[in-house]
């Protein structure tokens, strides 16, 4: 028995998901009495010991470049194999790009009840009880596993980090790995930003801003606090800025520490993409926009007047010039 | 070429989410349903862009639901498609509805799985990549661009930070999102034409279900919105950096 959490990485480093769920999947091992180990997928070049400040004892490696793109197919055969090895009861995995693609497929292949976008340590106090986030935040859902086997994909940004002392063993695995069927022609990055998803903080704007070349009062605020950049609907179908960038039940979802609307009347389906953020300020000339109803700080004002004072006064905090 | 567009039915948007019985059950008094606006403006209109570009092509709509979707997938009829299918069982399980979709697929031999991104009730993204693990197909999710040629399928998804280009042979399921296909409505000759499409109801695997509900919670409410005066920005900036500690 034991609690597996599937690591991610990208270009040989862990990613920043993965500290949130091996904390997560070590303090749910804790509370039923088995150990957490992780498991890492592809050649990486950080030092996989040091994975045991996180909570885990074990850390596994199917080191084989394939495995280095993501493959669902081939992931979910390779994980089940690593599930029979070491008897893992439950597989913990980030609710990401990465484990939109392969959790499912892995629940599938072991039979194993899956709980997507998982919000909270399960309730193990009689039967296993997860909870999460349904109808896009608006509420959420206490869902019980009745399987055996069971696999959970956490929601980023919804489990606070925790280090302790202590190194992991390393565990070279080896597991058989066809090749792809999937042959990947292009990778474009997004260079120079911040990617929404990994965000701590998040600086939209709407129609508010009235034109793409108003974009400067914003991409300044978002400087200085090292942020992500987002916008309404609207916005990316006119074209003001790219379509990566639009967040919502549509587009992307967003759960950053502060999401701050400029200009963005807040729609329900814009909230349904920005809701799980956990302080929210809104910057809007209408004292009546339903933002305001959600937000947690606001502003009735100007924001072409607002926001420039804004950085202003975030730099001295910061004592930028 | 035969595609599989899996059809679910949700809430509209801009629905009030209410439960009942204790919070075990969803409250659907006075909800509008409609279809999932994933399956219907991404994944269904892009099957029915590519019939447009080949006729030969067959568009099958699955929906794992009760009576009560019957209006739903004949609303995805009229958008576009041959004929429909209903699994006739209720249950918000995903391996559960993954195991109908799979059995219909293994039946029908399909090129391609359209499904999309998620249900914007449940939000579990999970259905599509079952699907695949269940016929062992590949899976590509979350895509933005899709391209036949021939048996080789182009597709553009989403990664965190970018996007990655791939080919791929058919057999294959892919998930839908944003930038795919150009939203349409339904006009009336295929609301007409979809009277007489047939619907074909199918009873169910008999298989237990993985996961169930046990209820729901609605998140505590805001304390409310602290409101910082026009002339007064310092005041906001060190409520967020003190009281909020939110940078
Ligand atoms: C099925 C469906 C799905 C949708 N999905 C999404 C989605 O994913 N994301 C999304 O964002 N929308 C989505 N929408 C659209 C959504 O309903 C709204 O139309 C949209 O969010 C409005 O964008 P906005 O707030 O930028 O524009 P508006 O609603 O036009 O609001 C502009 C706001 O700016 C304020 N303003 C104007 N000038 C100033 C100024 N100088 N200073 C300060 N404030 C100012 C105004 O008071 C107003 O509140 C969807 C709609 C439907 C029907
Ligand atoms: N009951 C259902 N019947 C048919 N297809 C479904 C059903 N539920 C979900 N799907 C499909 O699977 C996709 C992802 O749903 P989910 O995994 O529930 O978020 C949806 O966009 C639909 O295309």
């Amino acid at each position: 028995m034991s609690v597996l959490i599937v690591v991610d990485q990208s270009e040989n480093h862990i990613k920043k998901s993965a500290y949130e769920i091996l904390s997560y999947g070590s303090k749910l091992a804790a509370q039923i009495g088995t150990s957490a180990e992780a498991l890492v997928l592809g050649t990486v070049q950080d030092d996989l010991s040091t994975l045991g400040k996180y909570g885990v004892s074990k850390v596994h490696q199917v080191n084989n470049e394939i495995l280095n793109h993501v493959d669902g197919q081939l992931y979910a055969k390779t994980i089940a194999a690593v599930v029979a090895q070491n008897n893992a009861t439950v597989i913990v995995f980030s609710q990401t790009h990465t484990g939109k693609s392969v959790a499912s497929r892995v629940a599938a292949r072991l039979k194993a009840g899956f709980v997507a976008g998982a919000a909270s340590l399960p309730d193990t106090s009689n039967g296993f009880v997860v909870r999460k986030t349904v109808f896009s935040g608006k509420a959420f859902a206490n869902i019980s596993i009745l399987s055996p086997i069971k696999v959970i994909a956490l929601n980023p940004n919804s489990f606070s980090v925790v280090t302790t002392e202590g190194t992991a063993a390393v565990n070279q695995l080896n597991v058989a790995v066809e090749n792809s069927k999937i042959k990947i022609t292009a990778v474009n990055k997004i260079t120079g930003e911040i990617p929404l998803t990994e965000a701590d903080i998040v600086v939209s704007g709407g129609r508010g801003l009235k034109g793409p070349e108003n974009w400067g009062v914003l991409l300044d605020l978002a400087k200085v606090l090292g942020a992500g950049t987002a916008c309404s609907r609207p916005v990316g179908d006119a074209h003001w800025r790219p379509h990566h960038e639009h967040v919502g039940q549509t587009g992307v979802q967003v759960a950053p520490n502060l999401y701050i609307a400029l200009g963005i009347s807040g729609a329900i389906q814009h909230l349904a993409g920005v809701n799980r953020s956990k302080i929210m300020v809104v910057i809007n000339k209408d004292p009546e926009a339903p933002f305001f109803k959600a937000a947690d700080y606001g502003i009735v004002g100007d924001l072409f007047e607002i926001v420039p004072q804004m950085t202003a006064e975030i730099k001295k905090i910061k004592g930028i010039a | 070429m035969k595609i599989l567009v899996c059809i679910s039915k949700t809430p509209d948007t801009t629905s009030k989410i209410a439960f009942k019985n204790d919070h075990t059950q969803f409250d659907d008094a006075g909800v509008q349903w409609i279809i999932n606006p994933y399956d219907e403006w991404f994944a269904l209109v892009r099957a029915i862009e590519l019939k447009e570009k080949d006729p030969a092509t067959i568009i099958h709509l699955v929906t794992v639901g009760g009576a009560d979707c019957d209006p739903i997938i004949r609303k995805a009829l009229a958008l576009g498609g041959d004929e429909a299918f209903r699994i006739n069982a209720d249950s918000n399980d995903s391996y559960y509805i993954a195991v109908q979709i799979a059995a219909l697929a293994k039946q029908n031999q399909y090129d391609l799985i359209l499904t999309g991104k998620e249900a914007i009730d449940y939000n579990s993204a999970a259905i599509g990549g079952m699907i695949a693990e269940l016929v062992d197909f590949p899976y590509i999710s979350l895509a933005t661009l899709f391209e036949l040629n021939g048996n080789t399928a182009s597709v553009t998804r989403e990664i965190e930070g970018g996007e990655e280009v791939a080919e791929v042979l058919l057999p294959l399921v892919v998930s839908c999102q944003k930038g795919i296909a150009e939203q349409r409505i339904p006009n009336m000759r295929g609301i007409m034409a979809a009277r007489t499409k047939p619907l074909k109801v199918v009873e169910p695997e008999i298989i237990d279900t993985l996961t169930s509900i046990v209820n729901f919670e609605l998140p505590a409410p805001k304390a409310g919105c602290k409101m910082v005066a026009a002339d007064n920005v310092p005041e906001l900036i060190r409520l967020l950096h003190e009281e909020a500690k939110a940078f």
